[in-house]
């Protein structure tokens, strides 16, 4: 059962107290966007062995969504941020590639 | 015979007298007893027979890695089936059934197995019960279910008379095991001020060294053991815990442990079990070893047993499982069992050890006292049913001919020492096979890691590895100095203390007795007991093609069920790979899961049972509402009146009745529970947009308006109205069942999409009562009632206003779900009894009459509204339902909007919702399917639509259908057929889904 360090309220939660909510950095495709672009939006997931960026929601918390960059390999987490970012910030890759040199996830690295 | 010694039994007290009962026989046991020892002490040696064969077996460990000796414990309320008698205390008025036998244990007709064995190998219930195939239903499963499972289980009819508990822990250091690596470990992370916690599963500390002997800082390990408790006792930063079994290590250092409070004085006050859940920094595993059986024939027979639990019954308890003894080895350690029995004036025959050098210095001990060694010798047979009887001693390096046969009735058997590793490896930590002692311990380069990316089960002792008693106590001295250090302390570094036993020479693997046993032996050399396999199983599986360690375990059961293999795991390892001509460590071990020994359900549901399982949430006319007949309904985690019963009446005249009253005079609906959610801000408008299909942000102040909201993928998700309060607040009504989960998904878009838009969300739907007064008499009562202009002028159809009525402070809105004059009244919620029973009082001139969800569903089906989880189940998008005049195509997006326009989603071919209108007026069965021309690929009919709602209107006195049909709407008049599941036909007109008011007059007045 992990625990995650919410950015908001700073509680080290436990999984109990959180909502998973999938992949972070998803980019809205919205009207006006082509079949395969809308496609890869809604279904189109990364599923790696290894470095992770994913969102969670302190549910039975303070209710803010963050996301946290883990290893779904061996449950590291490297850090956790808040969800109002497009891409992970440079704190958070800095502490990836500490870990893990030349990781890459989508079009980050 | 099994019997208690005259001495000996350092954990009873020979002063207290218990009296139990087996199978109904009253026996006699001392304090301190095990169930297990008791029964031995009584002369029971048989305790139960096996799963498949119903072999008779007796007790062959003193653990918790008991395979056999698993008995229902207690009566009525507190029966409980599968207890291991060997961790089983004993205590006054104990009684215990044995399983796996009818009639009764001495003759069971199930052992006819046993000769038909050679039809039962390894994978037989795919091999025999596949054909023919009306035998499976008629024949082969009720003959299994007859006989297969493992003991009873408890009487449906009975509730657990115990009580449970949770317990919340956490820890800079848990230690699991509080043998003397366990206690060392402890006192090694204590002194650097870490807080440990320190548990033991069983009822006394020191583990197996008082057994074993040797000594620690010259002192008798008991003496040790004793010091080093008073120590820890006397730390602040420590906790202990006895009878507490360190359960499972998960991910991140959190663990839980099972303490058995009351298992032992059932009836005593308090919670029988305590599930301790822990979050620790670091987690030292003390947890030990279990020693391995011996595989050759007849190795199951009772009286064949572990040497370490021979001598642990013979030390902890003073009795004896026999009075001729042979101890089969193939290490020094057996020797320990064979000088001890000696010791205790027990006949020890031979020591039969099957390395040609024979043993150290602890063989020499034994042969000093009189003891014959047979170096490079086996056991080729065990005869006997019930108990040992002879046994046929060969050579090892054989097929088990040239026999020499010795009478005797007991056999103590050592294979080896297998460290526990279930721990360590629960979340991840991987094992290194060890050559010289012929096991798999942790790799300490591959531990389970943290969050941190670092290891945080630290193992200590004989789980680790070490053997002798000097090694164990470095090694957890080690291990405890490590996990403080790891878990931010700084320990002192100290020597660890020195222990002292006699040297021991190296064992010698041995997987089969003899090496090179034939076929008949083979079939009867068992590896696991619990679940009868044998080392034929194995092999044959290997012939067969199964591979995989993981394989072979399902297609034979090895290492299945409530031992999950803790003796038999790494014989049948070897024994596989031996068959496959591969190394041990290329074969590798199953997956080691928690729980380490089963856990009782109580303890997983703690205090949420019964009334807490899953509290109820209660509108303020809950109580009002249960004093005048509810017949309740669940809707989410709310209850709603389904209907109100009068007493005479039954469920359906009452809906009838409610149905009618609301359309001719006055009904009242509690619609508290419907959810509530205030969106406010600058941009709340622009927001809503989004979240709405149609606009709401030229909704003007004052108006309400019926909004659908769906989700990215254009499915409808919940419906409800609208009600603009001022320039940037709006009230959204969500469904009973939407409430939270909108103002969820409101929140993740707000936060995660638009997180610069000026807009906030919250969820108020307990703050506020909201009564319904719906019928043609709606008016009156509330102009009765005085107070705010309810005329149609003051407050038209879809519109909203603050005021009161009467005292009460309220907010109305003129909305109707049941196609009736129709108010929803909201006042605060701690008003909302009292606004309630003021109505009821009103009303009564105007023949008022409360309804419930039923007479809500009907009604709103008579006017073809829709219900979502209804008309709707995740795959349904507003333009199957008509409701296109809902979408707004003025707005550029919203949410679904993209996904409305893809090829699926405007396929013309998809179901639309019309009226379903049976020939004969009856009531379709709901869920219907309708049928259609031809076959699928499947040969199954084709389908053309099914009804999604279906009642019996007492309005217009007959059925009432909504469903989804194949070009419904372009088929009107049309009839069709659903076959029912009751062997019926209905057919229905397709008809328009609004059957009462089709103008929609009577809500407009």
């Amino acid at each position: 059962m992990l625990t995650l360090h919410c950015p908001y309220c700073g509680v080290n939660a436990d999984e109990t107290e959180l909502d998973a909510g999938g992949e972070a950095h998803i980019k809205r495709h919205g009207p006006g966007s082509d079949d395969n672009q809308f496609h890869d939006y809604l279904f189109t997931r990364e599923n790696p062995k290894g470095v992770h960026l994913e969102r969670w929601r302190h549910a039975a918390g303070c209710g803010k969504w963050f996301h946290a960059a883990r290893c779904t390999a061996t449950l590291e987490v490297f850090g956790t941020y808040p969800a109002q970012v497009y891409e992970p910030p440079q704190d958070i890759k800095d502490a990836i590639s500490a870990k893990r040199p030349g990781w890459s996830w989508r079009e980050f690295e | 015979m099994s019997t208690r010694l005259a001495k000996q039994g350092r954990l009873i007290d020979r002063s207290k007298q218990i009296t139990f009962k087996f199978n109904g026989t009253t026996m006699r046991g001392f304090e301190g007893d095990t169930l297990a020892s008791a029964l031995m002490a009584n002369d029971q040696m048989m305790m139960g027979r096996s799963f498949k064969y119903h072999r008779p077996r007796g007790v062959v460990a003193s653990g918790a890695e008991e395979p056999n000796a698993l008995v229902g414990l207690g009566e009525g309320a507190r029966f409980e089936p599968n207890q291991r008698a060997t961790t089983t205390e004993l205590f006054e008025g104990l009684t215990s059934i044995s399983q796996n036998h009818w009639p009764n244990l001495e003759f069971d007709v199930g052992a006819v197995n046993t000769a038909l064995a050679r039809f039962l190998p390894a994978g037989f219930y795919y091999k025999m019960f596949i054909h023919p195939q009306p035998f499976w239903k008629h024949v082969y499963e009720p003959i299994i279910r007859h006989s297969a499972g493992l003991g009873k289980a408890p009487d449906k009819e009975t509730k657990d008379a115990d009580t449970y508990e949770h317990f919340y822990a956490f820890a800079d250091v848990l230690v699991v095991g509080g043998g003397v690596a366990g206690l060392q470990a402890a006192k090694a992370a204590a002194q650097s001020g870490a807080k440990v916690l320190l548990v033991e599963q069983t009822s006394h500390w020191g583990g197996r060294a008082p057994v074993d002997g040797g000594t620690i800082d010259g002192l008798a390990p008991d003496a040790w053991v004793e010091q080093t408790l008073t120590e820890l006792k006397a730390t602040d930063n420590v906790t202990i815990r006895t009878r507490t079994m360190g359960s499972g290590v998960y991910d991140h250092g959190y663990a839980l442990a099972y303490e058995r409070l009351t298992d032992h004085t059932p009836g005593a006050p308090g919670p029988r079990h305590r599930l301790w859940r822990i979050r620790a920094k670091q987690i030292v595993t003390a947890t030990g070893a279990i020693e391995r059986p011996l595989s050759f024939a007849g190795n199951d027979v009772p009286g064949v047993m572990l040497a370490s639990a021979m001598r642990d019954y013979v030390v902890n308890w003073g009795v004896t499982p026999g009075q001729r003894v042979i101890v089969a080895t193939n290490n020094d350690d057996a020797y320990r069992t064979a000088i001890s029995l000696k010791k205790a004036g027990v006949d020890v025959l031979r020591v039969i050890d099957a390395r040609t050098s024979g043993g150290g210095a602890l063989a020499d001990e034994a042969r000093s006292l009189g003891i014959r060694v047979d170096p490079g010798k086996a056991i080729a047979k065990v005869k006997g049913g019930k108990r040992v009887k002879k046994v046929a001693i060969c050579n090892q390096d054989g097929i088990g001919g040239a026999r020499e046969e010795v009478a005797c009735d007991a056999i103590a058997m050592s294979g080896g020492w297998s460290p526990v590793v279930h721990l360590w490896s629960h979340c991840g930590g991987k094992l290194i096979w060890d050559d010289a002692l012929a096991h798999f311990r942790p790799d300490p380069a591959r531990p389970p890691l943290g969050a941190d990316g670092n290891g945080f089960v630290v193992p200590a002792g004989a789980a680790n590895g070490p053997v002798s008693l000097g090694d164990v106590l470095a090694d957890a001295q080690t291990a405890g100095e490590a996990a403080a250090n790891a878990a931010g302390f700084t320990p002192k570094t100290a020597d660890a203390p020195k222990g002292v036993s006699e040297l021991e020479l190296p064992l010698e693997p041995v997987w089969l007795m003899p090496a090179n046993a034939d076929m008949p032996l083979r079939m009867k050399a068992w590896l696991d007991f619990q679940n009868d396999v044998k080392v034929s199983d194995v092999q044959l599986a290997a012939r067969e093609g199964y591979e995989s360690v993981e394989h072979t375990k399902r297609y034979t059961t090895l290492g299945m069920a409530t031992d999950q293999g803790k003796l038999s795991n790494i014989n049948g390892l070897a024994t596989l790979a031996n068959a496959l001509g591969e190394d041990i460590p290329q074969v590798g071990t199953t997956t080691f899961r928690p729980p380490y020994t089963p856990i009782s359900m109580g303890s997983i549901g703690g205090e949420a049972r019964g009334e807490v399982f899953q509290p109820i949430r209660k509108t303020p006319v809950h109580e009002w509402n249960d004093a005048n007949g509810a017949d309740w309904e669940p809707v989410g985690h709310w209850r709603r009146p389904y209907a109100y019963v009068r007493p005479g009446e039954g469920v359906h005249d009452a809906v009838n009745r409610e149905v009618k009253n609301a359309r001719e005079n006055l009904g009242l609906l509690d619609a508290s529970t419907l959810g509530k959610i205030i969106v406010k801000g600058p941009d709340a408008g622009k927001f809503l947009d989004m979240m709405y299909t149609n606009m709401m942000s030229n909704l003007k102040p004052g108006k309400c308006r019926y909004g659908l909201m769906c989700s990215e993928n254009g499915f409808l998700i919940d419906d409800g109205v609208v009600a603009r309060m001022d320039d940037d607040t709006w009230l959204c009504h969500t469904t009973t069942g939407g409430a939270e989960r909108i103002h969820g998904h409101m929140e993740e878009w707000m936060q995660t999409e638009w997180w610069d838009w000026n807009v906030y969300v919250a969820n108020v739907t307990e703050q506020y009562a909201q009564i319904a007064v719906v019928g043609p008499n709606a008016r009156k009562v509330l102009e009765k009632l005085g107070g705010m202009d309810v005329s149609d002028a003051a407050i038209p159809f879809m519109g909203w206003a603050d005021g009161k009525i009467g005292d009460f402070d309220c907010r109305m809105f003129r909305i109707s779900f049941s196609g009736e004059l129709s108010c929803e009244i909201a006042v605060p919620a701690s008003q909302g009894l009292a606004f309630w029973e003021a109505l009821i009082e009103a009303g009564k001139e105007f023949g008022v009459m409360p309804y419930g969800t039923e007479a809500l569903h009907i009604l709103r089906a008579e006017k073809g509204f829709i219900m979502i989880g209804d008309e709707t189940d995740g795959t349904i998008i507003p333009q199957d339902l008509g409701l296109n005049w809902a979408i707004s195509k003025k707005k550029e997006d919203f949410l679904g909007k993209r996904a409305q326009q893809r090829s699926h989603m405007t396929d013309r071919n998809r179901w639309k919702l019309v009226g379903l209108e049976t020939v004969d007026g009856s009531v379709l069965p709901d869920g219907a399917y309708a049928a259609g021309e031809g076959v699928n690929a499947n040969g199954q009919r084709n389908v053309i639509g099914r009804v999604t709602s279906t009642y019996y209107s007492a309005n217009l006195d007959r059925g009432i259908a909504m469903g989804l049909v194949l070009h419904g709407p372009d088929r009107m008049g049309e009839v069709i057929e659903f076959p029912g599941t009751d062997g019926k036909i209905y057919k229905a007109k397709i008809v328009d889904p609004v059957f009462y008011d089709k103008e929609g007059k009577k809500q407009n007045v």
